[in-house]
C-alpha cells in the first residue's frame, strides 16, 4: 500500500526510444495513442490501483511572491526550460516492483508508426503518514 | 443507535446468510444495503432484536438482488427457496470471516479493504477516505478480492497469522479519516483474541493498547513528532497501559512466545518507566533479542542496535549498526542519532540530513529536518 507519481515529459527525460514528435504522427495513431492511455486508466481502476490522473498543458507560467501588499508576480511562459511535465498519474499500489511494472506498460504507449514510444517515465514516492510502531 | 453496536453485527449477520447458502459475495453486499437501511430506519424506532432485524432486511435483499439476477438472466426457478432453519449464530462463523478476509491468495491491500468492509462494518466510502483513494478505486478492490475469495470454502481453517498481519497493518498504517482506523483495529483485535484466545492475538492486542496509550503525547499540536524519549509521559493513557500490561502477561503466561508478545513485552517496559531515563535498556535488548530470534526480521535488528547504543553506550550501537544493511529504511537517522550521543556533532548533522531526504513520510522528514538544523545552529555557534 504505497502511492506513487508517474510523470509524464514534454521535455527533460532522456529521449525515447520512438522519439517523433506528436504531430508528426497519423491521425490513427494519435488516436490509438489516446485510447491506450484511456484503457490503461480504466484497467488500474478496475484493479483498484488508479487515484488520479490529469494531462497538463505545456504553456504555463512561473509565480513568485513579490512582497507583503504588493501582487504575485508571473513571468514567462519560457520556451527554453529545460524540464516540462506533460501529465502526471497517481497510482496506489503494494509494492514498488508494481509499480515499475505499471509505469513500464504506460510506457509502451503506441506512437509513430503503430510502434511503442518506450518514453522514459519518472516514478516518485509519495511521502505517507507515518507509522505508529516504530521501536 | 450507535454506529459501533451496528457495525460489530456484521460478521455474524454475513454468516448466518452464507450458511443458508448465499455465496459470500452476494452475502456481503446484501449486509452492507441493511446496515445503510439500519442507519436510516433505527432511529426513529430502534428493533427489540436488532441482529434478527439485520439477518431478516439482509436476507431479503439477498433475495431481491437474486430474483432480479435470475430473472435477469431468465432463470427464475433459482433462489426462490426459503431459508433452512437457523442454527443460530457460532462464533466460529465470526472467526471464519476473518480468515476468508486475510486469505494469502490476497494482497496487503484487498485484505486490509476486505476486513474493514465485511468483518469492520465500514463502508467503501469510509474505507476509501480512509485510505486516501477514490471510492470507485476502493469499490474495485474491494469487489476483486471478493472474488479472489469467492473460491474458498467458508468452512476451511485459516491462517492466523495473516489476519494478524492485516490487522495489524489496519493499525499501523491508518490514516485519518472520518473512521478512526486504530480504535477500529483495537475492536477487532479485541473480538479475535477472544474467539481465538490465542495467545498472539492477546500479544496484538496488548501491543496495539500499549501504543495506543502513547497517542495524545505523540504529536504536538502543530501535528510535528514527539520522540518517545521527550514525550510527556504524564499525557499517555494509563488506563490503555494498564489493560495492555493485564492482556500481555496473560498471553506471556502461556509460554509461547511470538513476535507480537515480545513486541509487546518491549512496549511495556517503555510504559514502565516514569522517565525517558528510568528505562530498562537492558532488557529491552533482551526481547529484542528474542525478535531477532524468531523473526529474523532486518528492522527488528536495526531496533536492537539502536536499544543496544541506550544499554551499553553509543559506541556498541554503532558497532552492531555497521553489520546491517545501510539501505534499510531508517538506518541513516539511527546512524545519525548514535553519533550525536557519541559526541561527533558534525557527523551526526550530516546524517540527520542524509536521512530527512530518505524518509518515507512527512512528519519524519520534518522531525530529522529540525535535527540537523539545531546540531548545524550549535556547529556555527559553539559558545551559545
Amino acid at each position: 500500500m504505497a502511492k506513487y507519481l508517474l510523470l509524464k515529459h514534454y521535455r527533460g527525460a532522456p529521449v525515447a526510444v520512438n522519439d517523433v514528435p506528436m504531430d508528426q504522427w497519423t491521425p490513427e495513431e494519435v488516436a490509438a495513442h489516446i485510447r491506450y492511455m484511456d484503457e490503461f486508466a480504466a484497467r488500474l481502476e478496475s484493479t483498484g490501483e488508479f487515484v488520479d490522473g490529469q494531462a497538463l498543458s505545456p504553456e504555463g507560467a512561473f509565480v513568485r511572491s513579490d512582497g507583503p501588499g504588493r501582487p504575485p508576480v508571473t513571468d514567462g511562459p519560457f520556451a527554453e526550460t529545460k524540464d516540462l511535465i506533460a501529465g502526471w498519474m497517481v497510482i496506489d499500489v503494494d509494492s514498488y516492483e508494481r509499480a515499475v511494472e505499471l509505469a513500464g506498460e504506460l510506457s509502451a504507449a503506441p506512437g509513430a508508426g503503430g510502434e511503442p514510444i518506450q518514453e522514459w517515465l519518472e516514478l516518485r514516492p509519495i511521502l505517507t503518514v507515518p507509522p505508529t510502531i516504530t521501536e | 443507535m450507535d454506529e459501533a453496536v451496528l457495525r460489530s453485527l456484521t460478521p455474524t449477520v454475513i454468516a448466518v446468510l452464507v450458511r443458508r447458502g448465499a455465496d459470500f459475495a452476494a452475502a456481503e453486499d446484501a449486509v452492507q444495503e441493511a446496515l445503510i437501511e439500519a442507519v436510516r430506519a433505527w432511529p426513529a424506532e430502534r428493533p427489540r432484536d436488532p441482529q434478527g432485524w439485520l439477518i431478516t432486511v439482509a436476507w431479503r435483499k439477498f433475495l431481491d438482488a437474486a430474483r432480479a439476477e435470475a430473472s435477469r438472466r431468465r432463470r427464475e426457478e433459482h433462489a426462490e427457496a426459503e431459508p433452512a432453519p437457523e442454527p443460530g449464530p457460532a462464533v466460529d462463523d465470526t472467526l471464519q470471516l476473518y480468515f476468508l478476509c486475510a486469505h494469502p491468495s490476497l494482497s496487503p491491500a484487498s485484505a486490509v479493504a476486505l476486513t474493514l468492509r465485511a468483518v469492520g462494518g465500514l463502508t467503501t466510502r469510509q474505507i476509501a477516505q480512509a485510505y486516501l483513494v477514490p471510492e470507485a478505486t476502493m469499490a474495485q478492490r474491494i469487489s476483486r478480492a471478493k472474488k479472489t475469495v469467492s473460491g474458498v470454502r467458508f468452512t476451511q481453517p485459516g491462517d492466523l497469522t495473516t489476519v494478524l498481519r492485516v490487522l495489524y497493518l489496519v493499525f499501523n498504517e491508518g490514516y485519518s479519516g472520518e473512521v478512526d482506523l486504530a480504535a477500529e483495529a483495537i475492536r477487532l483485535t479485541r473480538q479475535l483474541a477472544v474467539l481465538t484466545k490465542h495467545e498472539e492475538a492477546a500479544g496484538l492486542l496488548a501491543l496495539m493498547l500499549l501504543h495506543h496509550a502513547r497517542r495524545a503525547a505523540r504529536t504536538r499540536p502543530d501535528g510535528s513528532l514527539v520522540p518517545l524519549a521527550e514525550q510527556d509521559r504524564g499525557r499517555w493513557d494509563t488506563r490503555l497501559i494498564a489493560e495492555g500490561v493485564d492482556v500481555l502477561q496473560a498471553a506471556l503466561a502461556r509460554d509461547r512466545l511470538g513476535e507480537f508478545q515480545a513486541q509487546a513485552a518491549i512496549a511495556a517496559l517503555h510504559a514502565d518507566a516514569q522517565t525517558a531515563q528510568e528505562t530498562d535498556w537492558v532488557q529491552i535488548v533482551e526481547w529484542y533479542d528474542e525478535l531477532v530470534r524468531l523473526t529474523d526480521s532486518p528492522i527488528a535488528r536495526l531496533n536492537r542496535a539502536v536499544a543496544l547504543g541506550e544499554a551499553d553506550g553509543p559506541r556498541a550501537g554503532l558497532a552492531a549498526l555497521a553489520e546491517l544493511d545501510p539501505s534499510l529504511p531508517r538506518h541513516t537517522a539511527a546512524l545519525a542519532y548514535l553519533h550525536e550521543r557519541a559526541g561527533d556533532a558534525a557527523t551526526a548533522a550530516r546524517l540527520y540530513a542524509d536521512a530527512a531526504r530518505l524518509a518515507s513520510n512527512l512528519p519524519e522528514r520534518a522531525h530529522l529536518t529540525r535535527q540537523a538544523a539545531r546540531l548545524n545552529v550549535l556547529l556555527r555557534f559553539p559558545d551559545e
